[in-house]
């Protein structure tokens, strides 16, 4: 007989999220996600001048700090029609890199680890065959006897001391651990000097964004960075290589901790290789821009369905009708008034809370479709894009994984293995490689533009009468992101955000569709209902950002509320 | 590594070197003499870690990562050598079930004794249900912590003031925790995000001296917000002098002068901005040609828009001419202000008023 758990709230991600599982001998058989928070800042927006939106957007999400921005500013000048100078492009092309390898190196070490990695058990390590182990894989050169035996007497000092802290009542133990104490203890070491090169990116991300979290240099039509390589206030040639030497030292832990760590977890757990696929279906967008229009880019973006990369179709601009009229959101099982499936532009919605119901409504987010079909969005998905067009940096580093993955686990491991809990992880380290180059080639692109004489930054907006509507698109560190916006003599009518985590936490259909979390769920394995450490797994490797997911609008501005059976 | 100074015996202490210079800096930033460096650093380092209990609700992380990015004292030491962070949801291993054990081991072991951190609004609207956690309302986990605590901090301009949630129309109902928790001292730290130094330098004043640091009228420290912004800028000789970047990438912005015209709030904005700066890297949003968009000031979502316009009311030298509240930019202003209060005031119906346990922070204004 089946059980049901209920793990609430699911921690090391953003929001508040409850999952929901049935337990038939040993394994998953349904999944339900829900998100448990509203805000409403698209009812906010309305009536407001849309130079303002992406500020608004932005605060969204502090952990996706500058993705709604970038999509904000985006969408309203898809609407004006307005070009952004070439140096506007390249400095957003840069905060959205920096900001990527940020993401990316928080998400792996401090929000997704330790469901793998066992603090505990890196007690009885092993110094020298830990050093060993290390150096197997990486000529880090913190990988040493001294630093791993203080890392060693640090955790135990804690464990000592009584008060664990973030680490009490948590997995130690738990059958699904597996890696050897000498693994265990290169990570938790890698934890601790990842929290020091994150804050290296953010640094990086401050020179040129003023602050961070919540970036604060954009504009509609280009960025407010001024370039003057003769003034003190603005962006000159000392603050800029900062910026590079900052990166550089990010990209040196990203290919030789990182991408390494990951490999090493792929392989030492190939037996869950074959967990946590779920939806097959990938959308990727377009992004790292080359040229004022948006029509090149360093980042290719498209569709895969059902897993079969021959079914490769492409975006090719910031204005692709396949991506424009393809978008649909679904709330026949989310908590809003009504049973409908709508594009962005005409979404009219109203809160109507009712508990959570198994079979009708159970969840603030709701159920984003492309063509009718849920799919999965995230570095897996553009890595997959890239894969599949024969992108060559994709290609480089996915071929360059996977040959790792199987050195070390000592069977074949192919792109097939990618659709899986583990595979999310591992796009996530490829990504973040890739953009680590990225960032580099797009500084350099700026300064060599500089040379030229070129200082341009901002192409002033000029709102009409009459009605415009507008939407732009973003590849953020968790996936496809794109904010519709429709003005009305110069401000607000309607916007709407359809989000990553919306697009992935979302719930079932009007066609009983399960989103992507449901879907990875089925079939994982759960060795004990009350440590679920194995839902954890699946649900982190998509890096779940739940005050993205939810959000509303109501173009009418009527009664928003109506609550059911509290 | 470099960045984590463990020792040469490889001890659980920090170097003390890097640490007492962290003391040293946080107790400038307290307005502190140098005598009261040892006694910081005797309070941070005792052998018994004070327990934090930290609470998220209508929020975004955004404060959360902000702590992420501090340099002093950095995350792993706050984190593992100055306090203990019993309950945090970003970063606590446990999940479900597991995760509310660790928080009711907490307030329940430490009850008068730990500080409770809030992130995010609190919904009050419709019962609360726009924020559920473990099946409770952000309204009942606040009723159920808050009061145990020795004291709140409100971390953001959400938890102080209600934040981007309570902008008009406020769909939710969105307060902060000075509206709800009464007896129990609470402490404003807004910003959107707030400098995490202005945070931390309040966590290291309350383990000092068991009480927290004087506040002016809005509930912020005065350490953090007691100056405006404009007083501060580096580009205040500018405005002085009339010298005005007109649009982004003009002239004017070009030769990094004063963004009033292009909309900056510094003038009606009161914190640390432009003296502490932010990530340790020497920029504030000004620095990258930006104006103060007024984060740390009530209602800002409302009283600060349209960002880009100009602050009315104020007298700009240097024969531009004098701009006023008359101008269109600032009857738009005025009128969602007042419409804000009317919203705030409806919000006031549905609230309920947390109880405590009688006392009060006489420290607070």
């Amino acid at each position: 007989m089946a059980q049901r758990i209920v793990v609430d709230p699911i921690t090391r991600i953003e929001g508040h999220l409850r999952i929901d599982a049935e337990i038939d001998n040993g394994f998953i058989s349904k999944a339900w996600s829900s998100g448990q928070m509203w805000r409403g800042i698209e009812v906010i927006l309305k009536g407001r001048d849309p130079r303002d939106a992406w500020l608004f957007t932005q605060r969204i999400c502090g952990v996706c700090t500058t993705v709604h921005a970038l999509a904000s500013v985006r969408c309203v000048e898809n609407a004006l029609g307005l070009e952004i100078p070439i140096n506007a492009q390249y400095i957003r092309n840069m905060v959205q890199a920096i900001h990527a390898l940020h993401d990316h190196i928080v998400h792996f070490y401090v929000l997704s680890a330790l469901d793998w990695v066992d603090v505990v058990s890196a007690l009885s390590a092993d110094i020298n065959k830990t050093v060993q182990l290390a150096e197997s894989i990486s000529n880090w050169p913190n990988n040493s006897a001294n630093r791993f035996k203080a890392v060693q007497a640090k955790v135990q000092a804690i464990v000592d001391s009584g008060q664990l802290g973030p680490f009490a009542n948590a997995y130690w133990g738990h059958p699904a651990m597996a890696l050897p104490p000498e693994a265990n203890l290169m990570a938790v070491s890698h934890y601790l000097e990842a929290l020091d090169y994150q804050r290296k990116a953010d640094q990086a991300l401050a020179i040129i964004s003023g602050k961070n979290p919540h970036a604060q240099n954009m504009s509609v039509g280009g960025v407010t960075a001024a370039i003057n390589l003769d003034n003190e206030n603005t962006l000159n040639m000392e603050r800029l290589y900062w910026v590079k030497q900052l990166v550089e030292e990010v990209k040196g832990f990203i290919n030789q901790v990182y991408l390494v760590d990951v490999i090493a977890i792929a392989a030492l757990y190939k037996d869950w290789l074959p967990y946590g696929a779920g939806v097959t279906n990938y959308l990727a967008v377009p992004d790292m821009v080359l040229d004022t229009k948006a029509e090149t880019f360093d980042l290719p973006g498209g569709t895969i369905m059902g897993g079969d990369l021959g079914t490769l179709k492409s975006f090719t601009s910031f204005n692709d009708p396949y991506f424009k009229d393809n978008v649909v959101e679904c709330i026949s099982r989310s908590w809003y008034d009504g049973d409908w499936t709508r594009p962005p532009y005409q979404e009219e919605t109203v809160p109507h809370y009712t508990d959570f119901q198994d079979d009708a409504k159970y969840s603030w987010i709701k159920a984003p479709r492309f063509q009718g079909e849920p799919m999965q969005v995230g570095p897996l998905a553009q890595v997959m894009v890239g894969y599949a067009q024969g992108h060559e940096m994709t290609k480089k580093y996915v071929d360059y994984a996977l040959s790792q993955i199987s050195t070390i686990a000592g069977v074949q491991v192919g792109p097939g293995a990618l659709h899986s809990t583990i595979g999310r992880h591992g796009a996530r380290a490829i990504r973040s490689a890739m953009m680590a180059d990225l960032a580099l080639k797009h500084w350099q692109l700026l300064v060599d533009n500089i040379g030229k004489g070129d200082l341009e930054i901002f192409n002033k907006p000029t709102f009409p009468k009459g009605e415009i509507q507008g939407f732009g698109f973003h590849e953020a560190p968790r996936g496809a992101l794109s904010h519709w916006i429709v003005i009305k003599d110069g401000v607000i009518k309607n916007y709407q955000c359809v989000v990553p985590s919306t697009w992935n936490a979302g719930p079932r259909d009007d066609k009983d569709k399960a989103g992507p979390y449901e879907s990875s769920l089925v079939g994982n394995p759960i060795a004990d209902p009350d440590q679920p450490l194995e839902v954890l797994r699946t649900i982190h490797s998509f890096d779940p950002c739940i005050a993205c997911a939810v959000h509303m609008l109501d173009p009418d501005g009527k009664e928003l509320i109506k609550v059911n059976a509290l | 590594m470099s960045h984590h100074d463990f020792g040469k015996e490889g001890n659980v202490k920090v170097n003390r070197r890097t640490f007492i210079k962290g003391c040293t800096m946080a107790a400038a930033a307290l307005g502190l003499s140098e005598t009261m460096v040892p006694k910081l650093v005797e309070a941070a380092a005792s052998d018994q870690r004070p327990p934090v209990v930290w609470l998220h609700f209508q929020e975004c992380t955004g404060c959360t990562e902000a702590l992420l990015r501090a340099s002093h004292p950095d995350i792993g030491r706050l984190i593992l050598d100055i306090i203990s962070l019993d309950y945090h949801e970003t970063v606590m291993a446990a999940a479900g079930h597991q995760a509310e054990k660790s928080l009711h081991d907490a307030i329940n072991k430490y009850q008068g004794k730990f500080i409770c951190v809030v992130e995010g609004g609190i919904p009050t609207k419709d019962g609360g249900i726009y924020c559920k956690i473990g099946g409770k309302t952000a309204m009942d986990i606040l009723a159920e912590v808050a009061p145990k605590s020795a004291a709140v901090i409100a971390i953001g301009s959400c938890a102080s003031y209600g934040g981007i949630q309570a902008a008009d129309p406020n769909p939710t109902g969105a307060v902060g925790v000075q509206d709800l928790v009464k007896g129990t001292p609470v402490i404003n730290i807004p910003g959107c995000p707030p400098n995490p130094i202005c945070f931390l330098g309040t966590v290291l004043h309350f383990l000092t001296f068991k009480r927290l640091p004087r506040t002016d009228q809005l509930g912020r420290p005065l350490f953090a917000y007691g100056r405006r912004i404009h007083d501060q800028c580096e580009r205040r000789a500018h405005f002085d002098e009339g010298r005005f970047a007109e649009q982004f990438g003009d002239k004017g912005h070009l030769e990094g002068y004063c963004l009033y015209k292009v909309g900056c709030k510094g003038p009606g904005t009161f914190s640390n901005c432009p003296a502490v700066r932010f990530n340790d890297v020497g920029a504030w949003p000004v620095s990258v040609g930006h104006g103060c968009i007024g984060c740390t000031e009530p209602g800002f979502w409302d009283t600060m828009t349209p960002f880009y316009e100009r602050l009315p009311g104020v007298n700009i030298p240097g024969g531009d001419g004098i701009a006023t509240g008359a101008s269109s930019a600032g009857k738009k202003i005025l009128g969602v202000t007042a419409a804000a209060v009317g919203i705030h005031a409806a919000v006031g119906i549905g609230k309920r008023i947390i109880g405590g346990k009688g006392s009060t922070s006489d420290e607070q204004e």
